[in-house]
């Protein structure tokens, strides 16, 4: 049973990560870089992880795309 | 099944530079960074799990003789997401002075190392 | 491109090669499991990611400090006004939905006291110093959510916490000296071990975590902060 849930967990990785990539705009990829944060911390969990789970979760979920949207308003404010 | 977690590991990897290859903006490439860095915190996690084992925090309700998995790999993930948070901001920092500098963002224009 | 092909051809190939001759995807053989766990039961860690973190390689932690540290200043060397710009006072409070500004509230307060048991019980219960500093600082920029940058200036003055992050890097790093006066080597774990799975167990490992938990919610705060004040107080110089 838990097999299929870590199996299920890489692969909405898999799918997240390729979506960061493949998406043009920075702006945009700010929240799909949050969603990528969400499914590796539900990853982490599966793989009995929770420390891990907890830092990914504060880290890349909340601080690094507020640091992107930040930095994206400023740049295109210059422009 | 014994692969799929290497595999997914060894794409975000390659996804990633994939991404930092083709990015016309610098953001996206600093965020196509990041998926990089995910892809090795996916391969040190995937080390140390076994099947049936329970995380590493013992305490009065679990003896000290169960299976866990694996507890140094975890910590080295730990402190890798923190660093890798600080970088990432020192990188998206150098990308606002640039655009404040140079008035572009697109790798391609951005061809002299002028100050 | 083509030479990124041709790139990532080659770490593929390699990778898979290295990936066939890995142990299996939840095997059994974890030498450095089986070294990791009696060290850190013998002193009475229950959190033996913690142990690991503090105790036994805790000149990993020393310089991931280190990083933070230096990657703190430098994005505050890079983000200060340049001299065509100058600071502007603060916008007025935003406008967000009354809705928003309740939860940011509510959430606020649970927020805070989730964090400090996160951080005091590092030893204990999964968490520790890093992940209660980071639920800490952003628990702070809910404040920033409900619309309220200026009250989010004034609970959280930069030069404060400027300080607070120096403080928690000595006070990590004094607490390793201390490990060296009293004869063992840097970061030794000093104090009595305790009950196992009590609050005062593990030696210094709680006290190395509140140290951690200082440093990195006053770190990441002041990160931020330059981020936010960049974007919403410096405007550039009216040519003139």
């Amino acid at each position: 049973m838990s097999e299929v849930v870590v199996a299920i967990a890489l692969t909405l990785v898999l799918v997240a990560g390729t979506a960061v990539v493949m998406t043009n705009d920075p702006e945009r990829q700010a929240v799909t870089l949050s969603v990528l944060g969400i499914v590796l911390t539900v990853l982490f969990v599966a793989l009995q992880a929770p420390d891990v789970a907890l830092s990914q979760l504060g880290v890349g979920a909340a601080i690094v795309p507020l640091m992107v949207m930040l930095a994206i308003r400023k740049i295109r404010a210059t422009r | 099944m014994t692969y799929y977690a290497y595999f997914v590991a060894g794409w975000l990897l390659l996804v990633g530079v994939y991404g930092i290859v083709r990015s016309r903006d610098l953001v996206h490439a600093v965020v196509s960074l990041s998926v990089c860095q995910s892809g090795t915190y996916v391969l040190l996690l995937s080390v140390g799990y076994q099947k049936g084992a329970v995380a590493p925090v013992f305490g009065s309700t679990l003896p000290t003789s169960t299976p866990v998995v694996d507890p140094v790999v975890q910590a080295m993930t730990l402190t890798d997401i923190v660093v890798g948070a600080t970088v990432t901001a020192l990188l998206l920092a150098i990308a606002v002075q640039i655009a404040k500098r140079h008035g572009t963002v697109d790798p391609d224009e951005l061809v002299s190392l002028e100050g | 491109m083509v030479l990124f092909i041709i790139g990532g051809g080659c770490v593929a190939a390699m990778l898979v090669l290295v990936f066939l001759d890995m142990p299996a995807f939840g095997g059994k053989h974890h030498p450095y499991r089986d070294h990791a766990i009696p060290a850190a039961v013998q002193h009475g860690t229950a959190n033996v990611v913690s142990a690991v973190n503090f105790d036994q390689r805790g000149i990993d932690t020393f310089g991931e400090e280190t990083i933070m540290l230096g990657s703190v200043v430098g994005v505050a060397v890079l983000l200060r006004p340049g001299e065509h710009e100058h600071e502007e006072e603060g916008p007025a409070t935003g406008r967000v939905l009354d809705s928003t500004r309740l939860a940011a509230y509510l959430v606020l307060a649970v927020t805070m006291i989730v964090g400090l048991d996160v951080v005091l019980h590092g030893a204990i219960t999964p968490g520790g110093g890093f992940q209660g500093g980071v639920v800490l600082a952003t628990g702070a920029h809910l404040l920033y959510v409900g619309g309220r940058y200026p009250a989010l200036r004034r609970v959280t003055p930069e030069p404060v916490y400027e300080a607070g992050e120096a403080f928690g890097a000595a006070a990590f790093a004094g607490l390793g000296l201390a490990g060296i006066a009293v004869g063992g080597a840097f970061l030794a774990n000093l104090l009595p071990n305790g009950t196992f799975g009590q609050l005062f167990s593990a030696g210094s490992v709680p006290l190395l975590s509140i140290a951690v938990g200082i440093e990195v919610a006053c770190g990441t705060v002041v990160l931020l902060a330059q981020f936010l004040r960049q974007e919403l107080a410096i405007r550039p110089n009216e040519s003139g």
